[in-house]
């Protein structure tokens, strides 16, 4: 394997102190290439109250602050930025934003679209953007502006909302399709939803119409369900997704199930239920079944583990129709945003990785809180060469911010800039970062 | 275990789409009662009763309403100086009785996670526990008794 780490003569003895304290106090996550030092940016000093925790060489400007609940974003090859509210701010779902000074952060700003939502993606002269039941896009010029933002045209409509993992995140691939996330509206397919003593049903009736990705044409209008196709199953629940270019393929990362404590004591403590199950990567392809409700991946056994509502006492295995994952993170992690990096800015062991932006866990409670990062994972020929690592963090603003799960900043959407430049939403204040390399 | 009857999923949902309809129509009581802490209500005293609420939060309440009861944005409300928690006891008691579905409004934000009926409690934890709540995390607002719990729990299907 190549060499990954900065050589440690290059560190300043004060980082690495600070860099082993932080996995000392057990707040940081330390797994994979845990001896990579990390060094805190500077930000414009207005806008520092928090700086964002990157490895030597990154920095990161406050792209723009105060937008709303930014949720997923884009960026068009010419830089114009599109981002995506979970609530109307003026009365407009989307926000167009724009550096048109090139000083690294947005000097124009103006909104349209009525609806709020999550997805967003800019794709072959078209934005898209979903609301929590419906897929639209609007047409863009020459220059990436929408041409008539009050007329979006409806291409999936119908989705099932039902309060529970509601966002509907899509995204494309390059043949004209619309892959679109419909969240189980359930945590474990129980006969009453979160309650201890009821049992799953068997077979799930959920995944009839959520549970999975459904896959539509990108340019018909007014699709639903008896016009798309039900492209992969047994998927609790997708925020983070994107088309991996480089095995021409999707990966999608699921939000795995809660509550394996509180709902059965005798079988799991909190510390268990604070780490399990993991939060997975997978790669799917059409027919895919990653097994949720019936199984959950168990990342310390490296197994698929028979859920406790279909009879699992925590050791059983089961699922042998379900998918392995391809990384399986820590519990409760909660990935919002998923993105394969295809720029030159970056070094060269980012090229063709994935970065996933962790919004923070609430179920690891009473045990502390963990995530609020952007993570990596480099890839090779189309799978992963490592173990996962923090990329940027500090976005809950400090190690006790974390634990408590007040964070100042959740990330949540991953853009790549023209660039080559990381963009990442936070959709608690609304702060956009752009993440760049400087040697 | 015993599984609820479809009836009773029925009627919990009903339950919770007229408590919705009225929530939107009639807010509970903004301003807390004067704290009653009578020994005679409270059995064993005030601080024995807030000690067992202690125990029945953290086994029951935490998971989900966090350690400082501050909630989970958009998911788990907050129960710090809401209305709900320091308003109209009965609405309170059948909350945990009945658990709650659909969207609800907390001082201007909403949440939508499912909470799950607590009827399996006792009505003594139950008091307990909306005791310890509406006296901690800065909320001051008077007992709960089991007396109080298992009139409400008769009138509540």
């Amino acid at each position: 394997m190549r060499q990954l780490f900065t050589p440690f003569k290059t560190i300043s003895s004060r980082s690495l102190y600070l860099a082993l304290a932080l996995c000392m106090t057990g707040l940081f996550a330390c797994a994979g290439d845990n001896k990579r030092p990390y060094t805190t940016t500077t930000e414009d000093p207005a806008l520092a109250d928090t700086n964002l925790v990157l490895p030597k060489g990154f920095v990161a400007t406050t792209f723009a602050d105060a937008v709303g609940k930014t949720r997923h974003i884009a960026v068009a090859d010419n830089g114009v930025v599109y981002v995506k509210l979970a609530r109307l701010k003026d009365g407009k779902g989307i926000i167009r934003l724009q550096d048109a000074n090139g000083d690294g952060r947005s000097d124009q700003s103006s909104g349209f679209g009525s609806f709020p939502g999550t997805g967003m993606i800019v794709r072959k002269g078209y934005l898209y953007a979903s609301s929590d039941t419906e897929v639209f896009r609007y047409q863009l010029d020459a220059n990436n502006n929408v041409i008539d933002p009050g007329k979006p045209e409806k291409i999936i409509t119908g989705l099932i909302e039902r309060g529970e993992h509601e966002a509907k995140a899509f995204t494309l691939d390059y043949a004209g399709n619309v892959y679109v996330n419909i969240g189980a509206y359930s945590n474990a397919c129980q006969v009453q939803d979160r309650t201890k003593g009821s049992p799953g049903m068997k077979p799930c009736p959920i995944l009839d119409s959520a549970g999975g990705i459904w896959q539509f044409k990108a340019d018909k209008l007014n699709q639903t369900y008896g016009d798309g196709v039900r492209y992969a199953t047994g998927l609790r629940n997708v925020v983070g997704l994107d088309w991996n270019t480089a095995t021409n393929s999707l990966f999608v990362m699921q939000h795995g199930r809660d509550q394996l404590s509180s709902l059965f004591p005798d079988m799991f403590d909190n510390k268990q239920s604070a780490e399990l199950p993991a939060e997975c990567m997978y790669e799917l392809h059409k027919g895919s079944n990653c097994g949720w409700p019936y199984i959950y991946y168990d990342q310390f056994q490296h197994r698929k583990i028979l859920a406790p509502e279909f009879g699992g006492d925590g050791k059983k295995t089961a699922g042998e129709d379900a998918q392995d994952p391809v990384v399986a993170f820590p519990g409760h992690l909660a990935p919002n945003g998923l993105l394969f990096y295809s720029g030159n800015q970056f070094p060269e062991r980012y090229k063709n990785g994935a970065f996933i932006a962790f919004h923070g866990s609430w179920n690891r409670a009473p045990e502390p809180q963990k995530g609020f990062l952007v993570a990596f994972v480099p890839f090779k020929n189309g799978k992963p060469s490592g173990d996962w690592e923090v990329f940027a963090d500090n976005f809950s603003g400090s190690p006790e911010a974390t634990a408590s799960g007040r964070a100042k900043y959740r990330p949540c959407g991953l853009a790549q800039g023209p660039d080559g430049s990381l963009y990442v939403t936070d959709d608690t204040k609304g702060r956009i970062w752009k993440i760049s390399y400087q040697k | 275990m015993q599984v609820k009857s479809i009836g009773a999923v029925l009627t919990g949902g009903l339950f919770a789409l007229a408590f919705t309809l009225m929530s939107q129509t009639k807010k509970p009581a903004a301003k807390p009662a004067a704290a009653k802490m009578g020994p005679v209500q409270v059995k064993g005293g005030m601080q024995a009763s807030l000690d067992r609420g202690k125990q029945v939060y953290l086994q029951q309440c935490l998971a989900c309403h966090q350690a400082d009861a501050g909630g989970v944005s958009g998911m788990n409300p907050p129960l710090i100086k809401t209305k709900w928690v320091l308003g109209d006891k009965t609405t309170l008691v059948q909350i945990v009785l009945k658990g709650l579905t659909g969207e609800i409004e907390v001082d201007g934000d909403t949440y939508h996670n499912v909470m799950a009926p607590h009827s399996e409690l006792s009505d003594q934890e139950i008091a307990d526990v909306l005791t310890y709540v509406r006296n901690n995390f800065g909320n001051k607002a008077s007992a709960v008794t089991a007396a109080e719990v298992k009139a409400i729990r008769a009138k509540t299907h």
